[in-house]
């Protein structure tokens, strides 16, 4: 994955809570065996409504998501985070994710910011009042900025390292591959196999 | 000061600790289907990298199949389903294909094979993998790059979550069942309420509940916001798992035994949240929303968004619905009713409905679909197929079908439906669809009369 240190972008406000992962790309656009092309199915029920904040022209080019609530709850499926991301997201902010939505995310890259809920509702407010404000998101500062304001957040310090690093996983995992084999060793015989 | 079971059986996986990093924790066993996992099989072609425990892996296609007989006719989803062919082939993993007397639902087949165990650590690309943890292991749903994770490790690096215990006391009245009681659970703690959390069920409402109920609970930890729920095991457990194909047997069964009767909470264990839920209290339960926190019992009507938590996404949620506030629910009419899903896809399941329906006719669409081929099996030696056909309900193959709405099961826009299953998104079911979330019981009622309905109104 691209590592991520600090990413400048302009902010798109989407006001609603429980953003479940049905929403961000429906079932019907799961069938696909390849890793690209959700962009077009990223909110796809919602944007043929023209007010839709995505339709919006205003916030073209956004590439940080501001949104309510559990953001991302409901199905693991990461193709949640793989159309965000394809779409030109970097950045979702929200006061709390679903959990397996922002373990997906920072796997991919997409960084989860959460912000008390009030921050994200001033930070919404904010980019509604002017759309091209530049929003920062300084991951190894741990801090947002846009206007005068500078709020921090936090967020552990292996995940941060690992994606200011752009680390693989499994790469990682895998230097500690004897540390498995000798677990291996010591698990119980009764355990099923599936053969 | 003692322990809890979720960290129990979490420190007995810890692979690796250490200083600032997530714990690294083996898994017993990896879940797959042809939805979250083609893209994982890429990564590992691309790395060169093979499957480190193909014993420990299995697979079914159950998301993306008709549950009609006969070839899928959509070339998309047929290319999914043969790219899971090839992947299982080419590295090695047991299949259970369509067609094959093994396949169904991935949370139905892991329980009916004794693959669930107590103790276990298990995963899958699909949430309701909480599911599992009704046997007393840690079961949680992971995303595609986690599936590649562990088909490449075995292990997953993770952090590892809060407790929460949900003490169930009292009995469940006669006609309330273990959907009502964790619909009302989620109503109670919220979409939210369990993020961060490894939830425990407890008391003497969950001990009484048989292994199918309790995976019911388990299974809609989720919507509550946790990624795992488990209950531990008992006598019940045993007596469900003892004789399946892949439990132990013989010496290996009573060392099982010995070390499983370990898994429960200490008496000293301290969770990290207590929620008390009286189920003398409760009644059958439905959703009225647009997501599983938004329910109320059956005796009651579509609330005043105003009397809500969040009122802006009540009156969206009852606008979608196509609901006015004020309507009592039992007068909400209902179009097609969905019986099915690893929530309430199980023989329990269809014999509940089979005793409303048995001697009644179906008003509405009514599709039974079983959780698994042996479920179907079972379902027929028992004679259920013929009670629902003759009622005028359609009987269909397994898979996970109108659930998620991946194959050609859905509503259509603005068609309402009760459903057993376990989520009632927007457009969940079928763009426009509009899902009420019920009991077994429930559902079979509403077929009957065509509005939200238990078995005690008829």
């Amino acid at each position: 994955m691209d590592a991520f240190t600090t990413h400048t972008g302009r902010a798109v406000p989407l006001r609603r809570g429980n953003v479940d992962t049905d929403q961000i790309i429906p079932a019907v656009w799961l069938k696909q065996v390849s890793r690209t092309g959700f962009e077009k199915g990223l909110f796809s029920a919602w944007r043929e409504d023209p007010a839709f904040v995505l339709n919006n022209p205003a916030y073209e080019g956004a590439s940080i998501l501001v949104a309510g609530p559990d953001f991302g709850t409901g199905s693991s499926r990461e193709h949640a985070v793989w159309a965000l991301q394809q779409y030109g997201f970097r950045v979702v902010i929200a006061a709390r994710f679903g959990d397996i939505f922002r373990n997906n995310s920072t796997k991919m890259g997409l960084l989860p910011v959460v912000l008390p809920a009030a921050v994200v509702e001033a930070l919404q407010s904010a980019v509604e009042a002017d759309p091209s404000l530049e929003v920062t998101v300084d991951l190894e500062g741990r801090q947002v900025r846009w206007g005068g304001e500078a709020v921090g957040f936090e967020i552990d310090d292996y995940t941060r390292w690992r994606l200011m690093e752009g680390l693989d996983d499994i790469g990682l995992t895998l230097r500690n591959a004897d540390d498995v084999t000798v677990y291996e060793n010591g698990r119980q015989p009764w355990l099923p196999t599936t053969v | 000061m003692g322990r809890t079971l979720a960290e129990k059986v979490w420190e007995q996986h810890v692979v690796r600790r250490a200083e600032g990093e997530p714990d690294l924790l083996y898994i017993d066993l990896h879940l797959i289907h042809e939805v979250t996992s083609p893209q994982a099989f890429d990564g590992l072609r691309m790395a060169g990298r093979p499957i480190r425990r193909p014993e420990l892996t299995i697979a079914t296609e159950d998301h993306n199949v008709p549950t009609v007989r006969g070839p899928i006719s959509d070339p998309v989803s047929r290319v999914q389903v043969e790219t899971l062919r090839k992947n299982c082939a080419e590295f090695g993993v047991r299949l259970y294909p369509m067609g094959d007397a093994g396949q169904g639902v991935v949370h139905i087949i892991g329980p009916q094979f004794g693959l669930t165990q107590p103790g276990m650590t298990i995963v899958c690309g699909d949430s309701h993998t909480s599911t599992h943890g009704a046997f007393g292991g840690i079961a949680f749903g992971i995303g595609t790059s986690e599936v590649e994770h562990v088909l490449a490790t075995q292990t997953l690096p993770a952090y590892r979550p809060k407790t929460m215990a949900i003490e169930v006391s009292g009995t469940l009245p006669a006609g309330v069942t273990a959907k009502d009681l964790i619909l009302a659970i989620i109503a109670k703690i919220g979409t939210g309420g369990g993020q961060g959390y490894i939830v425990e069920y407890r008391g003497e409402a969950i001990r009484a509940l048989s292994m199918e109920g309790r995976m019911t609970v388990c299974n809609m930890s989720i919507e509550a916001g946790a990624r795992a729920g488990m209950i531990a095991p008992d006598e019940t457990t045993l007596e469900y798992l003892k004789g399946r194909p892949h439990a132990p047997a013989g010496a290996d069964w009573d060392a099982a035994v010995e070390y499983w009767k370990t898994l429960t909470s200490d008496e000293d264990a301290v969770f990290d949240t207590v929620v008390e839920i009286d189920a003398t209290t409760l009644t059958p339960f439905v959703t009225w929303g647009t997501n599983p926190g938004q329910g109320a019992p059956l005796g009651a009507s579509v609330p005043d968004p105003q009397d809500t938590d969040d009122p802006a996404a009540a009156a969206r949620a009852l606008e979608y619905m196509g609901l006015a506030a004020g309507t009592p629910l039992r007068d909400v009419r209902v179009d097609t009713v969905f019986v099915g899903s690893c929530t309430n896809g199980r023989l329990e399941d269809l014999r509940a409905v089979a005793d409303v329906l048995r001697g009644r006719q179906v008003v509405t669409r009514t599709l039974i679909v079983p959780g698994s081929m042996l479920v179907k099996l079972q379902a027929e030696q028992e004679g259920l197929h013929e009670v629902f056909k003759a009622a005028g309900a359609e009987w269909r193959e397994a898979g996970c079908s109108m659930c998620l709405g991946m194959n050609p099961d859905t509503l259509a826009p603005g068609e309402r439906s009760a459903s057993t299953s376990n989520r009632n998104f927007e457009g969940r079911q079928g763009k426009g669809g509009r899902t009420h979330l019920v009991s077994p019981q429930v559902a079979a009622a509403t077929a009957v009369t065509g509005k939200l309905t238990a078995p005690a109104d008829l």
